[in-house]
């Protein structure tokens, strides 16, 4: 296929979906379900040709006898489809949670709960920048405060959760504006792809 | 009030106009570049040459309009420095877009394959690779991406684990950072520069502060940053004109919206527990 | 025997937490192993999505429910991308490449970009300064959304300051609470799976 027909597949298909900014309508529909089997089927075809042609098919087919028992995971995995045989498939499924059961507890500690709460405890900045870390310790104290719910939030606890609250609103605030920042992103790399690419009306990358 | 009631085709057509008109007649509005981009310029440009960075590029095309410019630019720098970037995409979508990242950064500053870079490819798994990492590479990745072993690169001779990496990169719009920061930033101890989508962006600054991450890249902007910082007019710098007016058109529609309520009489003070609308926390790409 | 998968996660969590803290290399490589094992279970678990899909939108066209030519489109993608994926693989130069360059990526990125429309909608909606709260987070959203773009430095020089601060401080502040309290959340959800306290996650027996 020519670059010129790859570029007119998907400037068809892009505007597509955003006929659906109108209104709902079959060019969308048909864009949706193209989309929902095309990524499904690539899925599928990058995980054989990655995963289970190296990682099974080839070690079977030298003679190495171990890949048997991720064979026989996968394949009770799939007793999930009939009720009849679904139990069977939580054997498979207790091995995948186990795994990343185990992963996760010295992972999350080290990496994120002792890590930040070093990091917490540190002595202030110098100078001026003492102000500010005295308010990330208060944010961080406040916060964890508010996500306490064993105490009723009442009293000093109450004062100290409500103050959580607005460190959580200015975090919230800063998430959404970038929220809006990603997605405006997005719209704009596709519309330089429509009017750079496939109808030249700004210059070329 | 009648403005309330506003069709929101409107202002579907107000946003594409925002954003088609700069990209037609470019003003090209100046760009300062942010502390956390230059702290990440910094630790990329402070290497010395023939150091080897691993640079994992995990991103899909539904984000590649933040993450490409910055993949580029980053594999632009690595290969001004003389760096030997080893790229490796735990995205299965990934591959076809780093080809062409490596094919642009490439051709750009005259490096060749497999003795300047080395691509090594897809590896389902995300968690379980990057641990893989920290103990042998050729387990994880037997081949580069175009099948030959890494036995017969010389490039990758003698780099076969983290410790054999002064630097690692992320650029990534999923969880996959968080895993590089437990395993490969603390676990393993390897200076980790981020890149990440604008949704991710500010959740990544306590990881900042505790030293786990060196240098953050953030979004479209942060990319358009980096190039700035290279001397590159890329994709993100064409972007960013646009950028502008369409925050300024939605910072506007925020505004007249409370405005038309407040003088309709619509706003009442709430309980203070309560957020009364508006939409937050950090939306994490799945 | 009913019990038996809750071993399983037990046996294989425990390894995973004790390799953690064994270097010796037998151990990583067994560690190595055991991860590429669990990459085959999640491809055969791609399979069961897919075979599910496919049964789910067959089933539409066998009964001509409505919509039913749309579920043509999704059965007839799903199968050629995953045939020729499979037979020819999915590098540069093949067909499943040209097809996911043309029809996979163009959709992603667009489906993406249409949120922009959306979120600008939502915001002039339903973005309302109602009381202290609400108008914290508005108020931060806005300083974000202008002092992060290059038009911010015109309209005010001090906005690109302002917003590294509220991210450098309360934002800084709150996101470390949130990780902390996500990580000690993670860490006792995987401790109660392992010990089989919580036993959700295999379904009804």
């Amino acid at each position: 296929m020519n670059l010129d027909a790859q570029t007119w597949i998907a400037a068809f298909l892009t505007l597509c979906v955003f006929s659906f900014l109108y209104r709902d309508n079959p060019f969308y529909r048909f864009a949706e379900h193209l989309f929902v089997g095309a990524s499904a089927g690539y899925l599928l075809a990058v995980n054989y040709q990655n995963v289970l042609r190296p990682n099974l098919i080839r070690p079977l087919a030298q003679g190495h006898m171990i890949a048997l028992v991720p064979l026989f995971l996968g394949v009770i995995l799939l007793g999930r489809m009939w009720s009849r045989t679904s139990g069977i498939a939580r054997w498979s499924l207790a091995f995948y949670v186990g795994i990343y059961s185990g992963i996760a507890i010295p992972s999350y500690f080290q990496g994120q709960v002792f890590a930040q709460l070093a990091d917490a405890v540190k002595p202030f900045a110098p100078g001026w920048g003492a102000v500010n870390s005295a308010l990330v310790l208060i944010g961080f104290l406040t916060v964890l405060s508010y996500f306490y719910f064993s105490l009723p939030h009442r009293g000093v606890h109450g004062m100290s959760a409500r103050v959580g609250i607005w460190f959580l609103m200015v975090a919230f605030g800063a998430s959404f504006g970038y929220t809006v920042m990603a997605r405006v992103s997005l719209l704009i790399s596709r519309v330089q792809f429509l009017l750079r690419d496939w109808l030249h009306l700004i210059p070329g990358a | 009030m009648n403005i309330l009631r506003l069709d929101r085709r409107v202002i579907f057509v107000l946003i594409a106009l925002a954003t088609a008109l700069p990209l037609l007649f470019p003003v090209n509005l100046p760009i300062s570049v942010s502390p956390r981009v230059k702290a990440a310029y910094d630790t990329v440009d402070r290497l010395p040459a023939g150091s080897y960075v691993l640079v994992s590029l995990d991103y899909e095309p539904d984000i590649m309009a933040e993450l490409q410019p910055m993949s580029i630019a980053v594999l632009r720098h690595c290969f001004r420095k003389g760096l030997k970037p080893v790229v490796l995409t735990l995205y299965p979508a990934a591959p076809g877009l780093i080809e062409r990242a490596l094919d642009v950064a490439s051709k750009a500053e005259g490096k060749k394959r497999n003795e300047d870079f080395v691509f090594l490819g897809y590896k389902s798994g995300n968690q379980s690779v990057i641990l893989g990492l920290g103990e042998s590479i050729r387990t994880m990745f037997p081949t580069d991406f175009w099948g030959t072993p890494l036995e017969q690169i010389p490039m990758m001779r003698g780099h076969n684990s983290y410790a054999d990496f002064p630097l690692v990169i992320n650029l990534t719009g999923s969880s996959i950072a968080d895993y590089y920061i437990r395993i490969a930033a603390t676990r393993y101890r390897r200076p980790l520069v981020l890149g990440a989508t604008a949704v991710m962006t500010s959740d990544y600054y306590p990881y900042l502060s505790s030293g786990q991450v060196q240098g953050l890249i953030g979004g479209m902007k942060g990319a358009a940053e980096y190039e700035r910082q290279m001397g590159l007019f890329g994709d993100a710098r064409r972007g960013m004109d646009a950028q502008s007016l369409v925050h300024v058109v939605i910072v506007l529609l925020v505004i007249v919206g409370n405005v038309a309520l407040f003088l309709s009489g619509g706003m009442r003070g709430g309980a203070s527990g309560g957020t009364g609308g508006g939409t937050g926390g950090g939306i994490r790409r799945p | 025997m009913r019990n038996g998968p809750y071993v399983v996660t037990f046996l294989t969590g425990a390894l995973i937490v004790s390799f953690f803290f064994i270097p010796h290399h037998r151990a990583q490589e067994a560690q190595s192993v055991i991860l590429d094992w669990s990459n085959v279970v999640y491809a055969f678990a791609l399979i069961l999505g897919s075979v599910t899909l496919w049964a789910g939108h067959q089933r539409k066209v066998a009964t001509r429910a409505p919509g039913w030519a749309y579920s043509v489109v999704t059965l007839a993608s799903l199968a050629f991308v995953t045939i020729w994926g499979v037979a020819q693989g999915v590098e540069e130069g093949t067909a499943v490449n040209a097809f996911y360059n043309s029809v996979n990526s163009p959709l992603a990125s667009t489906m993406f970009a249409l949120l922009a429309f959306f979120i600008a909608s939502a915001a002039f909606r339903a973005f309302r300064a109602r009381n202290t709260e609400a108008t914290l987070l508005l108020v931060t959203a806005i300083v974000m959304m202008i002092g992060r773009v290059s038009v911010g430095e015109f309209i005010w020089p001090g906005f690109p300051k302002l917003t590294e601060w509220l991210l450098d401080v309360p934002n800084l502040a709150a996101k470390r609470a949130v990780a902390m309290g996500v990580g000690l959340g993670a860490v006792s959800t995987a401790l109660r799976i392992i010990l089989g306290i919580d036993r959700t996650y295999l379904g009804r027996s």
